[in-house]
């Protein structure tokens, strides 16, 4: 890849809290391509939403970002300004949240939510907005738009809330669209309506995504490559079938062999051993897996294994790979 | 032989708020003339989408609710009769336990790992002593893996792992003969899932504790449970061996389910998608099939009768006008 869309570089988060500073993201890397969709997976904790989160530069107040480069075509994001950033997001760059929900306004209408999206980025007189909005509805295939437009979200159905979701991320035709989660809590019909929704407009609009997601059969459905996240370190990154087929690092490795879908009997199923390190420990490791790594050699603890900004295709963070 | 327990033509209809003074409020049919048998030691998988009564029924099976027809028989005996508070008193009460969906928010935050374990034990078991009390929550950390040592802790100091050992613990503490469990995993990362999984598992083969398995993630219910029912709109749409519902799902809702799961194999089902809501349980239609109106196959004869459940092949029982015909008509799954 030549000229990624977005490229993340060494982007180093931590998070004061009342109990220590946390090690969030530590040196994460990687890049996303024109119409790519990319699949950032991971357990709880492992830092994938707080790398969404710092794309769209919506991180809390407690997050300290101490160094690293967000380049979207070429242009820091982080070095954006609040107008620009304004200007920036919803319009080239756009997130769907995890619950629908609480992610829309409840006092307002759901066209209005849309509307205001629109009449942020594209002024036009209202009678066009108003139009866009349905048209935005229609593409998002919610039946009966008109009268829908007008409905506040808890009329509408979970399903139904993410399509609205999805139209106010798609209403400006941004170029990269990041969805956290889109489809925890939504039934597994639903869920496949709504992923191949996603899909689809992506494809038609030439739109990047990157898929947030715990759900490993889920992504590697949807996604071109996978971005393997533990312990807020990018482990492993590769296209989807090679991952995979043939996972490279021992996280990546276990964590397939924990998944449901991939085994055919229960004894089969295995567990990752130990659990996530703390991150607020002064003495991680070099590399994060280390003390649950079946594999750990004395150069692991001696210096860090750097996954840098220059990715191969396959690129593993591993003093040891499978 | 008979079963362990046995749902016959269960029914829960919830009354709503009527619309006028004086007019017949409208009911919901949460669950709808449901039968269901789960024989000692089974794993038995009940699957559908929210709103499908899946939960409710699990409520019912374990007596937090009150049914509002219908019977449920445990060991042959009738404890559908008896009231929820009469029953909590009863010497049946320890045998139907309940393992809860969240883990976080079943838990009383004040109770350390301990207190909440013994907390049934105390209720159900009255005569056990202090020693006898240590000893049994002691059993039961053991056989969930819990190190003795949490034991002291409070909720907020365990893992979800941890926290998800502690709600099934306390349930297998009074020795129940039946779990029954409301999407136990769906709040744990991937990898504790599959140590939980393997846990109840073990328990069932080792302890011959029946599981009642209540998921919408039908790739656990394969791994774990050897009968499979489906729900649809408060209905029973299909029943029958987990292996061969897999194999050859006979509702069109249940392929459209298995077609639904996202896998990493190849050669799966071609994805049937189900456009639309499903249909209202508020004041339900009698004469029609609750799947009009999403279903892939549907024909006329579909929206004026009610297909009833019917025997398919032995052992298995499906609801629907034409399943012979998505039996055949379709490819198989893998």
């Amino acid at each position: 890849m030549t000229n990624p869309l977005l490229a993340v570089k060494d982007l180093t988060v931590d998070f004061i809290t009342r109990h220590g500073t946390v090690h969030v993201l530590d040196d994460v890397s990687f890049d996303i391509g024109d119409g790519e969709i990319v699949g950032i997976i991971g357990e709880s904790g492992s830092g994938k939403s707080v790398t969404a989160y710092s794309i769209m530069g919506i991180l809390d107040h407690a997050a300290r970002i101490r160094s690293g480069e967000i380049l979207f075509q070429g242009r820091d994001v982080l070095g954006m300004n609040r107008s620009e950033l304004d200007r920036w997001r919803g319009k080239a760059a756009s997130i769907i949240f995890q619950n629908p929900r609480t992610a829309l306004n409840p006092i307002r209408s759901v066209g209005d939510q849309i509307a205001d999206v629109l009449a942020r980025h594209t002024p036009a007189r209202a009678s066009e907005i108003r139009a866009k909005t349905i048209d935005a509805l229609k593409q998002v295939r919610i039946p009966d738009p008109e009268r829908r437009s007008k409905a506040y979200p808890f009329e509408l159905s979970g399903g139904l809330c993410q399509r609205i979701g999805i139209a106010i991320a798609l209403a400006c035709a941004p170029r990269l669209l990041i969805a956290d989660e889109p489809t925890t809590g939504l039934d597994v019909t639903t869920q496949a309506v709504i992923m191949d929704l996603i899909r689809n407009l992506a494809r038609e609009q030439k739109t990047s995504v990157a898929l947030i997601t715990h759900d490993v059969a889920l992504a590697s459905e949807y996604c071109d490559r996978l971005i393997i996240m533990h312990a807020g370190h990018v482990v492993e990154v590769a296209p989807t079938a090679e991952i995979i087929d043939h996972p490279r690092h021992p996280y990546t490795a276990q964590l397939l062999r924990s998944v449901p879908s991939l085994v055919d009997s229960i004894g089969e199923l295995q567990a990752i051993r130990g659990s996530l390190p703390d991150l607020r420990r002064a003495d991680l490791p070099f590399c994060r897996f280390a003390e649950r790594c079946d594999r750990r050699l004395p150069i692991c603890d001696a210096e860090r294994l750097h996954l840098g900004p220059a990715l191969e295709r396959h690129a593993v963070a591993c003093r040891n790979p499978l | 032989m008979t079963a362990l327990l046995e749902a016959r033509n269960l029914k829960k209809h919830f009354k709503l708020a009527a619309k006028w003074p004086f007019s017949t409020p409208p009911k919901l049919h949460a669950v709808d003339g449901v039968d269901l048998v789960i024989n000692a030691g089974e794993a038995v998988g009940l699957v559908g989408e929210s709103g499908c009564g899946k939960s409710t029924l699990s409520r019912l099976v374990s007596r937090l609710l009150d049914p509002t027809e219908g019977q449920l028989l445990l060991e042959g005996e009738d404890i559908g009769r008896l009231s929820t508070a009469r029953f909590a008193r009863s010497e049946q009460r320890r045998l139907i336990q309940m393992v809860f969906q969240d883990p976080t928010e079943s838990l009383n935050p004040l109770f350390s790992a301990f207190d909440l374990i013994a907390d049934p034990a105390r209720m159900l078991l009255p005569r056990a002593g202090k020693a006898e009390l240590r000893r049994r929550v002691e059993a039961a950390a053991q056989a969930v893996n819990l190190p003795l040592a949490l034991l002291e802790r409070l909720p907020h100091q365990l893992s979800g792992g941890q926290k998800a050992r502690v709600g099934i613990a306390r349930a297998i503490v009074v020795e129940p003969r039946l779990l029954v469990l409301d999407e136990p995993t769906s709040a744990l990362d991937v990898s504790v899932q599959a140590t939980v999984l393997q846990l109840l598992d073990q328990l069932r083969r080792e302890r011959g504790i029946a599981l009642l398995f209540v998921s919408h993630d039908l790739n656990v219910v394969r791994l774990l449970c050897s009968q499979i029912v489906v729900m649809y709109l408060g209905q029973v749409v299909e029943r029958g061996p987990s292996t061969e519902i897999y194999a050859n799902p006979a509702h069109p809702y249940t392929r459209a389910l298995l077609s639904a799961i996202p896998t990493l194999r190849p050669g799966k089902l071609e994805r049937i998608k189900l456009e639309g809501d499903p249909l209202s349980p508020i004041s339900p239609s009698s004469t029609q099939c609750r799947f009009c109106g999403r279903c892939p196959i549907e024909r006329a004869q579909c929206r004026t009768s009610m297909p009833a459940l019917r025997e398919l092949a032995p052992g298995r029982q499906v609801r629907c006008h034409f399943a012979e015909e998505a039996l055949t008509g379709l490819p198989a799954a893998v």
